[in-house]
């Protein structure tokens, strides 16, 4: 018969036992060794009936395909640009994939993306020997101009966003902040300079307590916040079924 | 006769005082701190990210770089000169060794996992405590590991074989001394890192080595506690995560 070693929610560390026997599964962060189920990273254990899934707390961005992230141009090539993108790979954009005007071969392409210029994109793809190829044909993917960038943890971008956008549509109600999340950690934000602080304190307690419960409350506390909570401004936000892409800026 | 009483009435299975947090370093990836009796390193952990010169590359995996290196002032006698040496050299690549079987870097072909480990304070048993900073500071950067890597050094000092020699230990003049630093992943019991400075039997080896298994669960059980207390630090109640 086996045996669960550990609760849900508990912080583990890599090596350490969560479960004996072969009645459970070992998912996503946990491996088998001989019949025990071990963790293979810091993170929160999540025990969905008989599989365990580690929920990592922490760790750089890994690009993934159909992930909004900002990134910062870095090369401007003949056809197209190169960008930094936060992790341990750069990313390209083609012409193709950057507008539907018609560009002249030879043209300059610094008009649509000069060197250092931050770009909300999507990743189109990804392959085995990490090229990542993006696009920014899309809703909401476009260059920012002005406002001011941070960096956070982007283990904890979920839960900046919130469940169906709702912690980052409270917070631009309540500072009337424009607010971009990127998959990889970059938040952009635009608005009075005092605004923008608290929305950036805000933010930074969401990364600080990601793993407590009530945070919703805290941060709604902390905002002085008396609008709905969870409600998200467009219905762009429900095309999507994973709160992890939910981070388009409609505004 | 022989070598009968430790400094501070420590036992001889018995491990020096250890402090041992996480998180230390802000602009790091990871990192953790480990202090064992007068002996403290500092690691950092920064990637997975972009590995230049390109022809260190490796398409199938990312690569695991460590670097350890002694503070000028962390001896108790000369000032270390700064900069490596043979001794730093080899001890970087005995390190990048005894983590390497519990990394998984495949996930990140041709990126680099840099791992620097600092050494502030030292009293023998150095190699041992940037091992158990950088399996800490590892973890902490989120990085894919099978489990912790656990270092401690065991010996034999005159007559009696005891854990985790300190200075005057090794340098100890009235009887033969040995020193055998060693790293272990504990869930598996393998050895990972096996040193040997000066003499000893076959016999008293087999008991250090079996000393030394007595020890890794409590160094386990400090990792641990140093990775999960960074977390606990914001609230004891981690439940009802929305993600």
């Amino acid at each position: 018969m086996g045996k669960l070693i550990i609760q849900d929610k508990t912080i583990v560390v890599p090596g350490e036992t969560l479960a004996e026997g072969m009645d459970y599964l070992p998912g996503a962060g946990t491996y088998r060794l001989g019949d025990k189920i071990l963790a293979e990273k810091v993170g929160l254990i999540n025990i969905d009936g008989r599989a365990l899934k580690l929920i990592p707390l922490s760790g750089r961005y890994a690009p993934k395909r159909n992930d909004v992230i900002i990134c910062k141009v870095i090369d401007v090539t003949f056809s197209g640009w190169r960008f930094e993108t936060n992790s341990a790979y750069s990313a390209m954009l083609s012409v193709k994939d950057a507008t539907s005007d018609y560009i002249a071969r030879g043209a300059d392409l610094t008009s649509y993306f000069d060197i250092g210029d931050y770009v909300v994109a999507k990743i189109t793809n990804v392959t085995s020997q990490k090229l990542v190829d993006l696009t920014t044909k899309g809703l909401g993917l476009k260059r920012l101009r002005g406002g001011r960038m941070i960096k956070v943890n982007s283990q904890k971008v979920p839960r900046i966003i919130g469940k169906q956008g709702s912690m980052v549509t409270m917070i631009k109600k309540a500072t009337n902040c424009n607010i971009v999340v990127g998959q990889n950690g970059l938040i952009w934000l635009s608005g009075e300079p005092k605004d923008e602080v608290t929305a950036v304190s805000a933010i930074r307690m969401i990364e600080a307590n990601s793993h407590i419960k009530g945070l919703t409350d805290k941060v709604k506390e902390y905002l002085g916040f008396t609008g709905e909570v969870g409600e998200p401004e467009h219905k762009e936000y429900e095309h999507s079924q994973n709160v992890d892409n939910q981070n388009v800026d409609n505004n | 006769m022989g070598y009968s009483k430790r400094t501070n009435n420590r036992g001889f299975d018995e491990l020096r005082k250890i402090e041992a947090k996480t998180g230390v370093i802000k602009n790091a990836d990871g990192s953790a701190y480990f202090k064992i009796g007068n002996t403290a390193a500092y690691a950092a952990v920064y990637g997975p990210r972009n590995l230049y010169p390109k022809f260190l590359q490796n398409p199938s995996t990312g690569i695991l770089r460590c670097n350890y290196n002694m503070m000028p002032f962390s001896g108790t006698g000369e000032r270390v000169r700064p900069g490596p040496s043979r001794r730093s050299k080899e001890i970087s690549l005995v390190t990048e060794k005894a983590l390497l079987p519990v990394v998984d870097l495949k996930e990140f072909p041709n990126a680099v996992v840099d791992v620097f480990i600092e050494l502030i304070e030292t009293d023998a048993g150095s190699r041992c405590a940037g091992i158990c900073a950088a399996s800490m500071a590892l973890a902490d950067a989120g990085i894919t590991m099978k489990d912790l890597v656990v270092a401690v050094s065991v010996g034999k000092v005159d007559d009696k074989v005891a854990v985790d020699l300190d200075y005057d230990e090794e340098a100890y003049e009235d009887g033969p001394v040995s020193d055998i630093p060693l790293a272990i992943i504990p869930s598996t019991g393998e050895f990972t890192l096996l040193q040997m400075d000066g003499e000893i039997s076959k016999d008293d080896l087999i008991k250090a080595l079996s000393l030394s298994k007595k020890v890794v669960p409590k160094l386990y059980e400090i990792q641990k506690k140093a990775l999960s207390e960074k977390y606990k630090l914001y609230g004891s109640d981690t439940n009802g995560n929305e993600e």
